[in-house]
């Protein structure tokens, strides 16, 4: 339950860790809140051979908003993300969301970036960002790209950042008006990966669903307005499509009930929160 | 920063409970390590060491923190406090555990340090915190005797007592 040696680099600036980075090669790993990765060093899941630390980089720690999003830079903690004073104006989604991602504990310290980058299937932050379609911006010594939150994640804990690059920063979509958002999940225990996890977005006349926890990576659907039994059927045929799988959490089956079933509350409240 | 090599032991600084204090770290060793057997203090406990049971919670500058998550060349000049801090000079015990002993929230006392850190952290942010509340804060912990039953009791009478 040790880690293997590792050097230790701590970063003050993203262009010292994206050189560190780029000198560095594949064996990089990069540690902000260390929330996810310390477990995986502990298990040696993970053995990187330099560890470079951007928890310290000052001009990645704020909360902005800039054309329509608001960014979030990869030294935040989910904590500060969760005790920003306009959240729940600004990412009402997001403010459901955020205190059911682990425990008090570890919001304390884990940050909204790295989240992200662990693109665990169930967590919530990939969730929130692919149903509400925001981007991540990546950095490298070669200069910077940005990338929709569907080009991101590419799969189970696996994401599109080359091994030269860090996430400097995401984007998640201010909320508009007349649309309601609505996050709701189903875990064994407070503070556990979701089973499942939904993130609803309703319009005037489309209805859009994320579901978390069922296939490798979090998956949108949206529809036009339905009707109550079109509803029930399109619930049921994404249940399908998405392909659960049993674990000792839970079966298959159970995930695609949820589903139907919470998929279907997460839409109504999310119709109810319209404003 | 120089980068620091795997093989090598660094020195480590940092202000533990208001004293400073310094040791010896390969970048490798964990925060909860290096305040057992480089420091050696008592109340840093580990569980699981893969931040599960909050046994080994610390605070670091304020912030609470899982020592078995956090490497100890990362609070190189920071300010740690542990559950060595509460009881006064003399051995008094703090009123938050005199409340546990009170209400017994506490059995074998495994789990208590790291839990009496999360609140000592939280209860500066919420002073009137309802049990639901409590219940949160308390599920990032693991207690295998209490039930958390008296842990809850003893926290709302704590913060009854202060306000009143
Ligand atoms: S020992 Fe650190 S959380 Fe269990
Ligand atoms: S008192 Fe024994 S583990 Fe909590």
């Amino acid at each position: 339950m040790k880690p293997k040696g590792f050097d230790y680099l701590k970063a003050t600036s993203v262009g010292e860790a994206t050189e560190a980075l780029a000198r560095g090669g594949e064996d990089v790993r990069l540690i902000a809140g260390g929330m996810s990765l310390v477990p995986m060093l502990n298990f040696r899941l993970v053995e990187p051979s330099i560890l470079i630390d951007i928890s310290k980089i000052a001009d990645r720690k704020y909360i902005r908003e800039e054309r329509g999003m608001v960014e979030i830079g990869s030294a935040t903690r989910q904590c500060e993300l969760e005790n920003w004073d306009e959240v729940s104006e600004k990412l009402p989604l997001l403010a459901e969301a955020l205190p059911v991602l682990g425990h008090y504990q570890t919001r304390a310290r884990g940050t909204v970036c790295g989240s992200l980058v662990h693109a665990d299937p169930s967590s919530e932050l990939p969730l929130c960002l692919a149903t509400l379609g925001g981007e991540v911006v990546l950095s490298s010594s070669k200069g910077s790209r940005t990338l929709k939150a569907s080009d991101f994640q590419t799969g189970m804990l696996s994401v599109a950042k080359r091994a030269d690059e860090m996430v400097t920063a995401v984007r998640y979509p201010v909320a508009e008006r007349g649309v309601g958002y609505a996050f709701k999940e189903m875990s064994q225990r407070h503070g556990d990966y979701a089973i499942v996890a939904l993130a609803a977005v309703a319009s005037e006349n489309k209805i859009k669903l994320g579901v978390g926890g069922v296939a490798d990576k979090p998956t949108v659907r949206e529809w036009e307005n339905l009707d109550d039994n079109a509803l029930d059927e399109a619930l049921n045929t994404f249940a399908w499509e998405l392909g659960g799988y049993d674990d000792i959490h839970a079966s298959a089956r159970y995930r695609r009930e949820l589903v139907r079933r919470l998929g279907k509350k997460t839409i109504e409240e999310a119709r109810k929160c319209r404003s | 920063m120089p980068q620091l090599s795997k093989d090598a032991r660094h020195p480590v600084s940092c202000t533990l409970n208001g004293k400073e204090v310094s040791g010896y770290a390969e970048p490798r060793m964990l925060l909860s390590d290096f305040l057992t057997h480089e420091i050696g203090i008592t109340s840093c406990h580990v569980g699981c060491e893969h931040g599960v049971c909050g046994a080994c919670t610390v605070l670091v500058d304020g912030n609470i923190t899982r020592a078995c998550l956090t490497f100890a060349v990362q609070i190189d000049g920071c300010q740690i406090d542990t559950s060595e801090c509460l009881a006064n000079a003399d051995g008094e015990l703090s009123d938050l555990q005199k409340a546990f002993k009170k209400h017994h929230g506490l059995q074998c006392g495994y789990c208590t340090p790291g839990i009496l850190m999360s609140l000592t952290a939280y209860l500066k942010e919420n002073q009137d915190p309802s049990e639901q509340e409590l219940r949160e804060i308390l599920s990032g912990h693991l207690c295998r005797c209490t039930g958390y039953v008296g842990m809850v009791r003893a926290v709302l009478d704590y913060c009854k007592n202060k306000t009143t």
